[in-house]
């Protein structure tokens, strides 16, 4: 088995590249793959509480480096899925603790037993994003369609398409549709537009996504909100499906009409 | 406000079109690592060197980004005084 690595990252923190991981993982995983996802943001990680998965961490990704242990002895069973598993980061570690030579020997060890390796970089350009990317055979770019977001997603696509990793595969999540149709964010062809890439998926802000962190159950596995769909469905992509996006509604004539009606009586 | 102008005729662009617009300078500056000072200062130089050789009409020249997918275009745009222009000053 000759598994794949993708890499998810941003530049910007708090875009939702955590939460993308293990919803991504999730998703690959229900349909049948083998998957393991890394925590790669040493010193700061929360894939663990993501996945429910934080009291049951014996040894971490420093441990497998430094040889405390061997890397099937730190990956962490999934509670739901059989087949899939968390490498988590060491939280008392900084990020100097692993080089991008260290990541691509364990990837590449992983590589032999899974279908899909999922890597969590940290946010930022420096060490831990480098050693994120190194192993990666995509990399996938998560940005808001926010100002500071994209900016930053257009500094990591060139950072990555410059060290050969690309091309990049681009996820927005947090799209507000209804502010789109109010013409207060941008519309999704306006960031590809602005970032020159390809688009793998939209995820629709969603308060399903904040519930689902609190009990540790990422949406993908729970009920059928839209964002799980829509996680669902870049997995699907992923697997070589030709899945359309979701329709979200992006301003039509009629919701204009709608939108004159009701600020017809409002003073200006 | 008349009807047809509130549905067609906005007063302010929309702030999503604001931020792409913004957006599509910032880019084009981080893209080619020129800060909008720095292009102040290519274009004194450029007017300089030019004008060094040939009348050129200082206060037309404009130095700009144009932005293609994934690549930055330095545009110097740089009109000659024409004679008429010389003979008339």
């Amino acid at each position: 088995m000759a598994g794949k690595v993708l890499t998810v990252t941003s530049g910007k923190g708090g875009v939702g590249k955590t939460t993308v991981t293990a919803n991504l993982g999730g998703a690959l995983a229900l349909r049948g793959q083998k998957v393991v996802v890394i925590d790669a943001d040493i010193g700061l990680r929360n894939l663990d509480v993501m996945m429910g998965l934080e009291n049951r961490i014996v040894y971490d990704l420093v441990d497998v480096i430094e040889g405390r242990c061997r890397l099937r002895q730190a990956l962490v069973r999934d509670k739901r899925l059989s087949e899939f598993y968390l490498l988590p980061a060491a939280q008392t570690r900084d990020k100097t603790a692993v080089n991008p030579e260290d990541m691509v020997r364990v990837c590449d060890e992983l590589r032999e037993s899974f279908d899909f390796l999922l890597v969590d970089s940290p946010a930022g350009i420096e060490q831990g994003f480098r050693v994120a990317v190194a192993p990666a055979d995509m990399v996938l770019v998560v940005t808001n369609p926010e100002m500071a977001a994209v900016r930053d997603a257009d500094r990591i696509i060139g950072l990555v398409e410059a060290s050969e990793k690309g091309p990049v595969q681009l996820i927005i999540n947090r799209l507000k549709p209804a502010m789109v149709r109010r013409g207060e964010m941008m519309d999704t062809a306006a960031v590809v537009e602005l970032l020159a890439v390809e688009l793998l998926g939209i995820i629709p802000d969603d308060e399903a996504i904040i519930t689902a962190t609190n009990t540790g159950r990422p949406v993908v596995f729970s009920d059928n909100t839209l964002s799980s769909r829509a996680f669902h469905n870049i997995a699907r992509r992923l697997l070589g499906e030709d899945v359309p996006f979701l329709p979200l509604r992006e301003a039509g004539f009629f919701d204009r009409i709608k939108r004159f009606m009701r600020t017809e009586g409002e003073q200006r | 406000m008349n009807v047809l102008e509130r549905l067609f005729h906005r007063q302010e662009p929309p702030s999503s079109q604001v931020a792409q617009e913004r957006l599509r300078l910032v880019l084009a500056h981080d893209r080619a690592n020129i800060s909008p000072g720095l292009l102040d200062i290519l274009k004194d130089e450029i007017i300089g060197v030019i004008s060094r050789h040939v009348p050129i009409d200082a206060a037309g020249v404009q130095v700009t980004f144009t932005q293609g997918a994934r690549e930055s275009r330095l545009v110097a745009d740089i009109p000659l005084q024409t004679q008429r222009k010389r003979r008339g000053q």
